[in-house]
């Protein structure tokens, strides 16, 4: 029984979640003494998986649909797992891998498996670790069933590197159809976004007014890193929605979040707890961000950030 | 139009989490059950269809008789009628399962879960039941709006939206921007006073068999305490960013 991976692409190349997502899946086929096939849509030049473990790869035709289609890449997944007998199928933790897993899985009769951190610990019947209660703890699921579908937390395996002899074929895309259509999608292509970066700046109440957000924007441009804020700067409209992170907005997963002027509410580390690392800036010694962050310093982020910024820019110039 | 919003009963964020008997149950001594924020956010939508259009609104949730306080509080927010599935919620698939055996008979034009439940975090019970209603599903759901015979409706993705067009029925995945935190209604005097004679239905579960079992739970290993560099030394801060962290 083969393993399967779905592989997200935008502008033409593999995301990185998807390169972790292979590499898991390598894993889990050499544990299982399987192969491991992957799924893309509408990739001209998927070889470059050879490179992460796969071993045999359908790319999907999609002429005509140039948006994401949930029924029908979760339809054509199910009809490629069935035809090469796969009975573990993985997604990542994207917003899109997290809305065809489910589908997946009904369509496959199969047991879902959302938040899983880690390889499984046992394959008859498959036995996974979670996160629940928004980070707050773990647990053991087993399935009930031989077939599962799973969904990796983002960032909790790495990408591992295994070069093995890759084949290409082209699948077949499937017809099934759905009364929801997709009319445009508006994606900032200049930006980093929060679900896809290594490190993340945000910003809080302490920087007093959205006027003074470029101190984030120069730290995240130096760093490459992509920009978020707490729920009341969202909430006052200093800036959008889509820069929430926290329990009601995004969850972050970055290897580095650095936290400026954010207290840190119970319900903003909820979002942000699966950083690796974490570091606070406020100058209030109090904030509860400092018993959770690894790093902290006490300071006015007027004076800090600005000098952070420019001692990184100098060391990265150099 | 006929709407059914399903709701989770889950410990309030600030509640602590501990575990009992072997980290095998949730201990829930001290913990404060809140309607779960996801389902929330679809509540009050699906209430301002019920202002704007004349929809009815009913809620259902899957659990025992100590979920019937949030029951309540939605039929204060608004709710015409709620409904109890008297079963254990063992996994989202067994859920899914049991709210679809409901809303089939009840033939719902739009059906609303939250994204996911901030307990158990699934992320799965509005897609399966939309497999089961034979319905489309759009997860991450930030907008609803209603022209004639069309829905309008973005989805949100990583890095940005999508816009999409649709038609009744559908399930959605509910979350924060369908509805504004400052949007959320709070229950009134009257609308306490009117919930306590308003349905609340308790129904027999249909014989399925969950699709997984929770083994364990374990907590994280306790934090050490953070390292603080003073505000004149960044330049240690960035020395363990490098250095010790590996994180720039």
């Amino acid at each position: 029984m083969s393993v399967l991976v779905y592989i997200e692409t935008q502008n033409k190349e593999i995301k990185k979640s998807s390169l972790e997502v292979a590499s898991y899946g390598r894993a889990i086929a050499d544990a299982k003494s399987t192969s491991l096939i992957a799924v893309c849509f509408g990739l001209e030049d998927s070889l470059h998986l050879a490179g992460y473990g796969v071993d045999k790869v359908f790319v999907i035709p999609t002429a005509g649909d140039i948006y994401f289609n949930a029924e029908r890449y979760s339809s054509t997944m199910v009809d490629i797992a069935m035809a090469e007998a796969a009975d573990l199928l993985i997604v990542s933790g994207s917003a899109n891998g997290r809305f065809i897993g489910p589908l997946t899985a009904i369509k496959f009769e199969a047991t879902y498996f959302s938040n899983v951190v880690g390889l499984p610990t046992a394959y008859g019947p498959v036995e996974v670790k979670r996160s629940c209660f928004s980070n707050k703890a773990f647990n053991h699921s087993i399935s009930k069933k031989d077939k599962v579908v799973i969904s990796l937390s983002s960032n909790s395996f790495g990408i591992h590197e295994k070069v093995v002899e890759a084949a290409q074929f082209e699948g077949t895309y499937s017809s099934s159809t759905s009364s929801l259509e997709v009319m445009t999608v508006e994606q900032a292509s200049d930006k980093v976004s929060i679900a896809d970066a290594d490190i993340v700046v945000s910003g809080g109440r302490g920087l007093k007014g959205p006027e003074n957000w470029h101190l984030i924007e120069d730290l995240a441009n130096v760093l490459g890193a992509a920009t978020a804020c707490s729920k009341p700067v969202s909430d006052m409209g200093w800036r959008p929605h889509s820069e929430h992170v926290g329990q009601t907005g995004k969850p972050v997963a970055s290897n580095l979040y650095i936290a400026i002027g954010v207290s840190g509410a119970i319900q903003h580390l909820a979002g942000i707890n699966s950083s690796k690392v974490k570091v606070v800036i406020n100058s209030d010694p109090e904030a509860p961000f400092f018993k959770a962050a690894d790093y902290g310093v006490v300071g006015d982020a007027f004076e800090v950030v600005p000098e952070l910024t420019t001692k990184l820019k100098a060391l990265k110039g150099a | 139009m006929k709407i059914l919003v399903c709701i989770s009963n889950v410990p309030d964020t600030t509640s602590k989490i501990n575990f009992t008997d072997e980290n095998r149950t949730l201990n829930t001594q001290g913990v404060t059950y809140i309607i779960n924020p996801n389902d929330e956010f679809g509540l009050t939508r699906a209430i301002w269809l019920q202002q704007q259009e004349g929809a009815s609104v009913t809620v259902a949730t899957v659990g025992d008789i100590s979920c019937e306080p949030i029951l309540r509080k939605c039929l204060a927010i608004g709710a015409d009628n709620a409904v109890r599935i008297d079963a254990f919620a063992e996994d989202g698939f067994y859920v899914a399962s049991q709210l679809a055996a409901y809303a089939e008979k009840e033939a719902f034009d739009l059906v609303i879960t939250g994204r996911e439940s901030i307990d158990y975090n699934g992320g799965m019970v509005g897609a399966m039941l939309a497999n089961y209603l034979e319905m489309p599903y759009l997860a991450n759901c930030i907008k609803l709006d209603k022209e004639g015979d069309s829905i309008h409706l973005q989805r949100e993705i990583d890095g940005g939206k999508e816009n999409l067009k649709g038609k009744l029925p559908l399930v959605i995945g509910a979350q924060k921007g369908l509805v504004e935190e400052k949007d959320l209604i709070i229950p009134n005097m009257r609308g306490i006073m009117q919930a306590r004679q308003k349905p609340l239905e308790v129904l027999t579960p249909i014989e399925y068999e969950a699709s997984s079992s929770i083994k364990s739970y374990k907590k994280p290993p306790a934090k050490g305490p953070v390292k603080l560099v003073d505000a004149g030394d960044i330049d240690q801060l960035i020395d363990l960013l490098q250095n010790e962290a590996n994180a720039i």
